[in-house]
């Protein structure tokens, strides 16, 4: 059908139809690569010297008691026999470590983000649902069901191997007397972990120890996870800090994980300068896969940890930044098609 | 024929003689030969979803990630959650399925329209009317003028004299001009009497159903009697009745048994150049991934023996041996890195290509408004090629021009006429506004016939005798047939539209041919009938190059009227008109070199006697047995000579608007244009000339025309010896393999200067021959322009398909045929002229416009367009995804080999879904590096296309090499930056939670930085793609992450809270700045380098123009006008012509003035309408033997009455 003038088929003459929508059309011309080098540049080193000095600022002291070395003070308890093996560690502070102090155990060549061992945890369970108490998730094979086939609470790898090495940290006054630095353990997890990820089953009959009724602890522990605060309730259980803090599994072989932090009476500005002792409670055995234990004290800063990586890369990067903009300015003064071209 | 015994035993039902009987239902069927219906569907509605199915599961992407998925669900392998997999899976299937669907169902539309057709088909002695597809092979229908022909029918009987009718075979071979066809005297009596053609019984026996549709045998067995039957018998489906009241026919084949149907082969399925190179990239991707996979597997061997082995303690896992452990690793690696093998690829690449399409058909620059048709993007997977073009094959009638022949020009007695001269002298060009000359004095005049010089028509009111004279004799020497259905209004029939142009300017300047019969032409000389008695017509052909009249004129003089090619002319005229000459050869150089075909004019006065004694010669010569055609020939010559010089005449075959600037800017984009054109070599190159592809700068125009192969290989040698006397013999036949399928790639080979070649249909007939091919294509490459002349329709093809096999080119071949739909159909990309008459092309070309000069908006605009940002996509697209992958291969080295993957399953479902998705789709949408003005303005920006720049292995290479990069950075900055730190509340902060949405935040913002340097052209859409992505990405990692979500499913939803225990800290946000810049400011580095060091015409061309807003409109084109050289102007698109016929008498006797000529103009547009296209080509039943000798199809129709009279 032909309409008379109009055409029927004739297209809409809109801006999107006819490929005309108004736009902005940047342009990689020297008059903005190089000044915009020059500025991240700069606005780089600036970051970067600010990173820096902040990351030096921290304070971070950190000793291995994994006892690989002879004159280690832990050589013993690394022997297979030895039970309940505690060890002193001595150390002294030149200055005084700023507070909060900040108290670490760390591991290495531990594979938290090993995929099967990632995986090797009931979700539900931890919600505090008593249905996946009588059976838990295949993932948490093989600490599934112990040996008389009764399902493990918490079950899995991840928690079977909870950390369980405690420690006491102690300033010695006038060389001899011993005077225990109050840790808090308070707090240490992520507030959603503690509030919303894991839940603890309801008490039955009153009785907390009731609800994981049928069940038995993990392989690997001493007492069953009801049993993990017998003091503070809100620390029981699944909810129990250290239990949390354990199961955010790290990223990498190597890693941290906040133990205690000092904060309270006569260490809330710091630890003063003096020489400590650390008893380590030595449980947990790591020599068998090479890995080494090291306990560290660190304050923070606006941007956490001591991390001289991101200052160092940020001024690099800006220095690289301004170099990179010099060459332009002179591989244009060069060059200079855009002008010649122009003409 | 089969060799192999089990398909005979599948074959054994196959026909192998046809048996049919009229009228008898119930014979016919125990053949059960297929009803007349007919289906191109594919699915039903039960069947779509398993074919459907099955159908994308062929495809190797979508069978992969079956096979992922297959892999996922076992739990020893399965390293991500099924849905990663499942859901884009599920997106990509459903929206392929859609367009299935949707496609499948405007098949079944258009096949209802076929099948419903209504024909009327005799049943039980009566007429009833019937759908199409209830018609049955030995049914009798009876089919009225213009009516498709409904299947393939042994012709009974028509309305016509001698059981004649005519039809059109357009949508069959192409060829518009009607043919003839005769039914048998013994079923033509019967008529149109129903009752003797209900009683009709006879017995067809013949061939099965095939695809020649040029053959046909069988016999038909009637009252005891036997006739052969052969092709003139018979009807084909897709042909039309012309000219014909109606015509009874017996249905021989139905449906899919017809030779039109059985000719449909499967329609190839074209992809695109970088389609293939997909293939071989994907291939490429797989091998990546499975030595990624080999790299991790066996380094999870390595780390079970040294590390994990002794881990068991905390880590308990049941693989006996690191072998199985490394085993199952592969697989589970192949799951996490199966996003290198890009599963949305396709799908995108689809919705890119479609939408690109559509700007296609919604772009009113390809609108044409007189026809009132859009450009239409037919095919939608093709965009990105029409970016890559490097040859052009072009068919000329219709395409080129219009096939409109006009008087343009003349020059009488050595004065000018035709150009309109302003009051300072000045030549005026012609435009539409310019009011034309009126004929209204002259009441046969044919109104369209439009001229714009007032002289001449004073000069014919003056009565000055040589004005007179010329269009006398315009009005006597020609083979026109008149038709005269009203009184005064007059059609005239003529077998070179140049002719139908002449006699039609002498028509209106008063020298009306009116009518002829073999011994009179009847014209009317401004008002007065004058009869002259035709005594001899001295026919045209290729050598003579001209053609004579002689006749007496009422008066009884007798005069010899001539008019031919300029050089032939010259040659026999009076020494006497040597001043005359001069002047008209000006003229003709002056006509030549704007493109217009001329024909000299002469006359010659004659004395009786001598013409008594020259008839009686020859008479005796045309009827001597031997060397007739010399004797005759002879004679011709002998009476040719001597003649007066009258003037010359200018015929512009009037070209499509805009070709020659069309033509001229692909020129400029590097795109090599060859005409493969019917038509013959003078025409031919005339247009070449008139059309710009020729040029008089042009240092050699080469015309091959020689008629054994030794000569054709010797011209094409010496023309390319010419070109580059240093070419050496097979130097340049470098072998390359390119997947085994290409055996020799010829390369391109540097020419300085511009040649030209034209070839004619002998030669061209040699030069595709095996030995020969590569010395036809070697020197035809050389050459900017070729030219192929009297081509076949099997011809075109073949020249397509040598181009494509010896060239690594895209070709793109334009027509409006359907005799152009085979070429259409080999080239790489087919364009159809739409509007016309006839749709064989268009409906198997894979765009279509209206004009040929759209042809440059869609190559240098859309095409590069598509091209560019397909070449964007891809490029953006591999970055992104190996960026994605790689990180995870750097991982493993940090944990233990184990398929931990890094990032959140959800963040790997949505990652190309929603994340990416839409910022790289809009680019691919909207990107464009200059305005579609500056393209044209600027057609140089069309080459890198052809050489691949944007889009190749090494730029594939580059992407992975900067993925690598990128990934790299990805992973070791954030690994760096939470190594052994803190949060800023003393919490740990390289828990692996964090660290996943660390990277992965990393990840999102650097690619989406990327993007944004790679978006040349930010329009809204892009903005609102860009930012809402990656506002998308933290909504949605926000919300995954919220306490609801967990409640609902814990295990799926375990990063709750990451986002905001992570987000919040400021070392986070310093990462994700410094990975973003780190990956992206080498890139602009290097990207500014390059740009300054040696910057590509787009750079070029954006700085230019980046301080104008559009270009200036281009200042109109005067006419190109070239005087250089001397070069004949004669063409005239005339075969042989049929003065014999006319003289001879013989369908002249079948007087009834309307149908004796059987012909109904079926001409192409407005203005004179040739019957048949200008030149004769060789119809596809000469296939088998194209190097015989063409001969032109007009005559075809006169041959058959001629015949048929005996």
């Amino acid at each position: 059908m032909k309409n008379e003038g109009e055409g029927s088929e004739r297209p809409d003459n809109t801006a999107f139809t006819q490929q005309r929508l108004p736009a902005w059309q940047p342009i990689l011309s020297a008059g903005i690569v190089i000044p915009g080098f020059l500025i991240i540049g700069l606005a780089f080193i600036g970051i970067g010297i600010g990173l820096f000095l902040t990351s030096q600022t921290i304070q971070v002291w950190e000793i291995d008691y994994t006892g690989v070395e002879k004159d280690s003070p832990c050589v013993r308890c690394t022997i297979q026999s030895s039970q309940n093996c505690t060890c002193d560690v001595t150390f002294s502070l030149s200055e005084l470590f700023t507070g909060p102090v900040f108290f670490y155990y760390g591991l290495s060549n531990y594979y938290q983000n090993f995929r099967k061992y990632g995986v090797s945890k009931d979700y539900y369970q931890l919600t505090g649902d008593t249905q996946y108490f009588k059976s838990p998730q295949d993932v948490c094979s093989p600490y599934k069901y112990d040996s008389q086939n009764n399902p493990i609470v918490p079950c899995g790898a991840i928690a079977n191997s909870m950390f369980n090495d405690t420690f006491e940290l102690y300033q010695i006054i006038n060389g001899t007397t011993k005077k225990q630095v109050p840790l808090d353990g308070k707090g240490i997890s992520w507030w959603t972990d503690y509030n919303i990820k894991y839940r603890n089953p309801s008490s039955v009959n009153g009785s907390f120890a009731n609800a994981f009724e049928g069940t038995v602890k993990p392989i690997n522990w001493p007492k069953a996870v009801y049993e993990l605060d017998p003091v503070d309730q809100n620390n029981n259980g699944f909810l129990n800090q250290d239990f949390l803090v354990w199961m955010r599994r790290s990223a990498l072989p190597q890693f941290r994980k906040l133990y205690r932090r000092i904060t309270e009476g006569d260490y809330a500005a710091g630890l003063p300068a003096g020489n400590y002792s650390l008893t380590v409670h030595y449980n947990y055995p790591v020599l068998s896969f090479d890995g080494r234990k090291k306990v560290v004290f660190s304050n923070v800063s606006w941007m956490g940890g001591k991390n001289d990586f991101l200052g160092i890369a940020y001024l690099v990067v800006g220095s690289l930044c301004v170099v990179m903009s010099v060459v332009m300015l002179i591989v244009y003064a060069k060059f200079k098609f855009s002008d010649d071209d122009d003409a | 024929m089969s060799f192999f015994g089990l398909d005979c035993m599948r074959k054994k039902e196959k026909e192998v003689e046809r048996k049919i009987r009229a009228n008898d239902r119930e014979y016919n069927s125990s053949f059960r030969y297929a009803t007349n219906s007919i289906k191109t569907s594919k699915y039903n509605p039960f069947t779509f979803l398993p074919l459907n199915l099955f159908e994308q599961f062929q495809r190797i992407a979508n069978a992969y990630f079956l096979f992922l998925l297959i892999l996922q669900v076992i739990p020893a392998i399965s390293s991500l959650s099924w849905f990663t997999t499942v859901v884009p899976l599920v997106f990509v299937l459903s929206v392929t399925a859609a367009k299935d669907a949707i496609d499948d169902i405007n098949r079944h539309r258009s096949d209802r329209k076929v099948n419903n057709r209504k024909v009327n088909v005799l049943i039980n002695g009566k007429l009833i009317s019937e759908k199409w597809m209830n018609v049955q092979v030995g049914d009798i229908i009876k089919l009225e003028n213009n009516q498709f022909v409904t299947a393939d029918l042994f012709l009974l009987s028509s309305s016509e004299p001698l059981n004649l009718v005519y039809i059109e075979t357009a949508e069959l071979d192409g060829e518009t001009n009607l043919k003839v066809k005769q039914a048998l005297t013994v079923t033509g009596d019967m008529g149109d009497n129903l009752e003797a053609l209900a009683a009709f019984n006879g017995e067809v026996c013949c061939e099965p159903p095939n695809n020649r549709l040029d053959r046909f045998t069988g016999t038909l067995t009637f009252d005891t009697q036997k006739y052969s039957l052969d092709n003139e018998r018979v009807l084909l489906r897709g042909c039309t009745l012309r000219n014909t009241d109606w015509c009874f026919g017996l249905v021989l084949f139905a449906g899919p048994e017809t030779k039109l149907m059985q000719n449909c082969g499967k329609s190839t399925f074209k992809r695109t150049s970088i389609d293939r190179l997909m293939n071989v990239l994907v291939l490429f991707i797989f091998g990546l991934l499975a030595l990624m996979c080999i790299i991790l597997a066996v380094g999870n061997g390595i780390w079970e023996n040294h590390a994990g082995s002794k881990f068991k303690a905390f880590l308990p896992r049941e693989e006996k041996s690191t072998a199985l452990s490394a085993f199952l690793t592969f697989w589970s690696y192949i799951i996490i890195l199966n996003t290198v093998v890009p599963i949305s690829l396709y799908v995108s690449m689809e919705v890119i290509r479609l939408g690109n399409s559509y700007y296609i058909n919604w772009d009113r620059s390809m609108y044409h408004a007189r026809t009132d048709t859009p450009a239409e993007a037919r095919t939608t997977t093709l965009n990105e090629e029409l970016g890559q073009i490097k040859y052009i094959f072009s068919d000329k009638t219709g395409t080129l021009t219009q096939n409109i022949m006009t008087f343009n020009k003349c020059s009488i007695n050595g004065k000018s006429y035709g150009d309109v001269i302003d009051n300072s002298g000045q030549r005026l060009e012609i435009t539409e506004e310019m009011t034309p000359v009126d004929f209204s004095f002259n009441r046969l005049a044919d109104p369209k016939f439009l001229f714009y010089d007032h002289s001449l028509v004073e000069a014919v009111k003056l009565e000055l005798p040589d004005v007179h004279a010329f269009f006398r004799l315009l009005a006597l020497c020609h083979t026109v047939m008149a038709e005269e259905k009203k009184e005064g209004h007059l059609v005239y029939q003529a077998q070179s539209p140049d002719e139908g142009a002449l006699v039609t300017a002498a028509r209106n300047f008063g020298f009306v041919f009116r009518s002829r019969s073999p011994e009179t032409v009847t014209i009317e000389e401004m008002g007065i009938q004058r009869s002259y008695e035709l005594l001899a017509i001295l026919d045209f052909n290729n050598v003579r190059k001209r053609m004579s009249v002689i006749v007496r004129n009422p008066e009884g003089k007798l005069t010899l009227y001539c008019k031919g090619a300029d050089t032939i002319v010259y040659e026999r005229l009076h020494p006497s008109c040597s001043e005359l000459m001069k002047v008209t050869t000006e003229h003709l150089n002056e006509f030549a070199g704007e493109g217009l075909r001329t024909l000299v004019l002469a006359y010659k006065d004659l004395d009786e006697e001598y013409f008594a004694e020259w008839k009686q010669r020859h008479h005796e010569s045309s009827v001597a047995l031997e060397d007739r055609e010399e004797k005759l020939e002879k004679l011709y010559e002998e009476i040719e000579k001597d003649m007066m010089l009258i003037g010359a005449t200018s015929i512009e075959d009037k070209l499509q608007d805009g070709v020659a600037q069309t033509i001229e800017q692909l020129a400029k984009a590097e795109i090599k244009i060859w005409v493969l054109t019917g038509d013959k070599q003078e025409t031919a190159e005339n247009i070449g000339y008139s059309c710009n592809l020729l040029r008089e700068e042009m240092n050699d125009v080469f015309i091959v025309a020689a008629n054994s192969p030794e000569e054709v290989r010797q011209e094409l040698r010496d023309a390319r010896l010419k070109i580059c006397p240093e070419t050496e013999q097979d130097k340049l036949l470098i072998p390359e393999f390119i997947l085994g399928n290409t055996p020799k790639v010829v390369q391109d080979e540097n020419v300085n200067g511009e040649y030209g070649l034209v070839i004619n249909g002998h030669s061209l007939a040699y030069a595709l021959e095996s030995n020969m091919e590569l010395e036809f294509l070697r020197t035809a490459c050389m050459c900017k322009t070729v030219i192929c002349c009297r081509v076949t329709p099997l011809q075109k093809a073949q020249v397509v398909e040598l181009v494509k096999k010896y060239k690594k080119a895209v070709t793109l071949a334009i027509g409006d045929g359907a005799n152009d739909v085979s070429m259409i159909k080999a080239a790489h990309i087919g364009v159809g002229i739409s509007g016309q008459e006839g749709m064989q092309a268009v409906l198997s070309s894979d765009f279509s416009f209206a004009q040929f000069r759209f042809l440059q908006r869609l190559l240098l605009v859309h095409g590069r367009w598509s091209y560019l940002r397909m070449c964007k996509f891809l490029r953006y697209f591999f970055y992104k995804n190996f960026t994605f992958t790689f990180v995870h291969f750097w991982y493993a080295f940090f944990c233990g080999f184990s398929a931990q993957t890094v990032y959140d399953e959800g963040f790997i479902t949505l990652y190309n879904l929603v994340y990416t998705a839409l910022p790289v789709l809009g680019m691919s949408l909207f990107d464009q590096d200059v305005s579609d003005r500056w393209s044209l303005e600027y057609p140089q920006l069309y080459v890198p296309g052809q050489l691949s720049q944007y889009f190749s292995k090494r730029a594939f290479m580059m992407c992975a090499l900067h993925s690598c990069y990128s990934s790299l950075v990805l992973f070791f900055v954030p690994y760096a930056a939470t190594y052994d730190t803190a949060r800023d509340d003393g919490k740990d902060g390289a828990d692996y939670q964090s660290f996943a949405l660390i990277t992965q935040t990393c990840l999102t913002v650097a690619v989406c930085v990327q993007l944004v340097l790679d978006l040349s052209y930010w329009t809204v859409v892009n903005h609102l793609f860009v930012w809402g992505s990656l506002g998308m990405f933290f909504i949605l990692t926000f919300t995954m992450y919220t306490d609801g979500l967990f409640r609902l499913r814990p295990s799926s939803f375990a990063f709750i809270g990451t986002a905001r225990n992570c987000l919040n800290q400021p070392n986070v946000w310093l990462t994700v700045a410094l990975t973003a810049l780190l990956c992206v400011l080498p890139v602009f580095a290097y990207r500014f380098f390059c740009s300054q060091i040696s910057p590509t015409i787009n750079e070029k061309v954006r700085y230019k123009v980046r301080p104008m807003k559009e270009p200036a409109p281009r200042p109109r084109r005067t006419r190109l006008t070239r005087r250089s050289t001397r070069r004949s102007g004669y063409a005239f698109s005339h075969a042989h012509g049929y003065g014999d016929l006319v003289t001879s008498g013989r369908f002249l006797r079948r007087h009834t003035p309307v149908r004796s000529m059987g012909l109904i103009p079926t001409g192409r547009s407005p203005g004179f309408k040739p019957t048949g296209r200008s030149a004769g080509y060789s119809p596809v039943g000469r296939e088998q033997n194209p190097k015989q000798k063409v001969e032109p199809t007009s005559l075809q129709m006169f041959r058959a009455v001629k015949d048929s009279s005996f």
